[in-house]
């Protein structure tokens, strides 16, 4: 096996595989999140069976419902503003593909070894919020414009926990590279024990909740579903939107969790690595090509795991109210994860 | 100069870059949409972000990014729209001295041009052998520029808190 991967593989094939595994790191997590637990999770939650007809325990829902889509109308309402209308859920897509740039899933199965990689995530998570004002706006309806406010108004007073919860990881790896934190991680050892590497979330586990707390958030799940409240806003921004474009959005919601969902396992536990020391490696350089197969694998469980967890809350929590959210967010997330940081730099600074 | 010693692909960029913000820029100053106007300035802003990604500056790309398309067009948006969110064109847009912004434009423009050439003339800079890694720029900042920092940190703070003042009658 390793043999085969030793091969070495011209720039332009490089580059193909590339744009070939960000589709694939794209799309992959977010078909599985949907069927998994859009489709099953939630209707075993409420005691159904949820799709069944489509193929095998309705495995193939999925495509028929992406069929479905594409064949119905793209309409555009008579008042919108046509061009952006059409552009906006491209804003929102495009962005979640820029984000999946900066995540490692191997020693060499990374797009872009980006030394700033934390800070670029994050940065580039907010482009979408522009794509999700100006669907607000074009839709020329007064449930997309509120719709639009309400998410820019979450997605930037979220934004700030998850940056600072971010924060305490990058101190402790004493790198903002996310292939560097993986390697941190998996090289470490708790009290000279190594058998399971150091994932950051044990001493990071403060910074983790917040950061699933404010990556809910970020997502737009219940129960922060506050811009597309369906009883108060119709669907928000999505309000007018119709096949393909509708379909973009969905895909982008749960496209993003799974990014996000890499990114955290990425931070916190462990990313694509496993301990080192259970195969003797020493460093990036010594580990084996076997794990440019594994990593994604173990990357993709992990994301599997999160991104249940996201669901799981999503399906069980009632809707938060406009101005407990903002409170939330000022007075408990943004405290709580500034201590983190201060408790996490006197720490390192200390030992 | 020979053709090998222009690294040509990154001028190539450059210069397509380039040219999509100087058409971005005029478009944010002659659309008739105050959002339109807003997306052109985002352009602009993320084609400034794509040249730095082109001069290896890679932070600083993102800072720009972060800053000015995420924090401050979002902001500009937020407020276009919580106030006139208008679709199609708007009549009033233009006030009746717009024609002085020419003269500042260009002379502006002969400014920067005169500092950077009489500084730099046709001096190359030594292309890094790695793009500046994030250690290295917060060194200098923490090191020989933690005094400047430190007061610019004040400024805004005394800002944002002077916008809280003037906002909150209560």
């Amino acid at each position: 096996m390793s043999a085969l991967l030793a091969v070495e593989i011209p720039y332009w094939g490089q580059s193909l595989l590339r744009v070939l595994g960000g589709i694939v790191a794209v799309l992959l997590p977010a078909g599985t999140i949907v069927y998994l637990f859009l489709f099953k999770m939630m209707s075993f939650m409420q005691s159904r069976l949820g799709p069944m007809e489509a193929g095998p325990f309705g495995s193939m829902q999925l495509f028929a419902e992406v069929g479905k889509w594409l064949q119905k109308e793209d309409i555009v309402p008579a008042e919108a503003d046509a061009r952006i209308y059409k552009l906006a859920p491209v804003i929102v897509l495009l962005s979640t593909f820029l984000l999946v740039v900066v995540v490692p899933f191997g020693p060499d199965a990374y797009f872009v070894d980006f030394s700033a990689g934390v800070f670029y995530a994050l940065a580039i998570g907010s482009v979408s919020v522009i794509g999700i004002l100006v669907a607000g706006w074009s839709s020329a309806n007064k449930y997309s414009l509120l719709g639009g406010l309400r998410a820019a108004g979450q997605l930037i007073a979220y934004e700030l926990p998850m940056v600072l919860a971010v924060v305490g990881v990058v101190i402790q790896a004493g790198s903002m590279n996310l292939q560097d934190i993986v390697v941190a991680q998996n090289s470490g050892s708790i009290f000279g024990w190594d058998g399971v590497g150091f994932p950051f979330v044990l001493t990071q586990f403060v910074g983790f909740l917040v950061f699933m707390i404010a990556v809910q958030a970020e997502l737009t799940q219940v129960p922060f579903d506050m811009p597309i409240a369906e009883s108060e806003l119709v669907s928000g921004y999505m309000t007018e939107y119709s096949g393909f474009r509708f379909l973009i959005f969905f895909i982008g919601e749960f496209a993003t969790a799974g990014v996000f969902a890499f990114i955290a396992s990425v931070l916190f536990l462990g990313g694509w690595g496993v301990p080192f020391s259970w195969f003797g490696w020493e460093g990036l350089d010594d580990v084996d090509n076997w794990m440019n197969i594994g990593g994604p694998l173990i990357m993709f469980t992990k994301m599997l795991v999160l991104t249940g967890i996201i669901m799981w809350v999503r399906f069980s929590y009632p809707r938060f109210r406009e101005d407990q959210l903002q409170r939330f967010a000022w007075k408990v997330l943004i405290p709580i994860s500034l201590a983190n940081i201060a408790l996490t730099a006197i720490v390192k600074v200390a030992v | 100069m020979i053709a090998a010693d222009v690294n040509v692909a990154q001028n190539v960029g450059f210069y397509i870059i380039a040219a999509i913000m100087v058409y971005a820029a005029l478009r944010v100053v002659t659309t008739r949409n105050v959002v339109h106007a807003a997306l052109w300035l985002v352009t602009v802003l993320g084609g400034v972000a794509a040249q730095y990604v082109l001069a290896a500056a890679e932070f600083v790309a993102v800072s720009q990014v972060m800053v000015y398309i995420g924090a401050v067009m979002v902001l500009f948006l937020f407020g276009i729209m919580l106030t006139r969110a208008t679709i199609g064109a708007e009549g009033d847009l233009n006030n009746r001295n717009w024609a002085m912004g020419i003269p500042v434009a260009v002379a502006l423009i002969g400014v920067m041009s005169w500092v950077i050439i009489d500084e730099y003339g046709s001096s190359t800079i030594a292309e890094p052998e790695t793009a500046m890694p994030t250690e290295a720029i917060s060194d200098i900042y923490l090191r020989e520029g933690l005094v400047p920092f430190l007061a610019l940190s004040f400024v805004l703070l005394a800002a944002a808190i002077g916008a809280i003042v003037l906002a909150r009658k209560d």
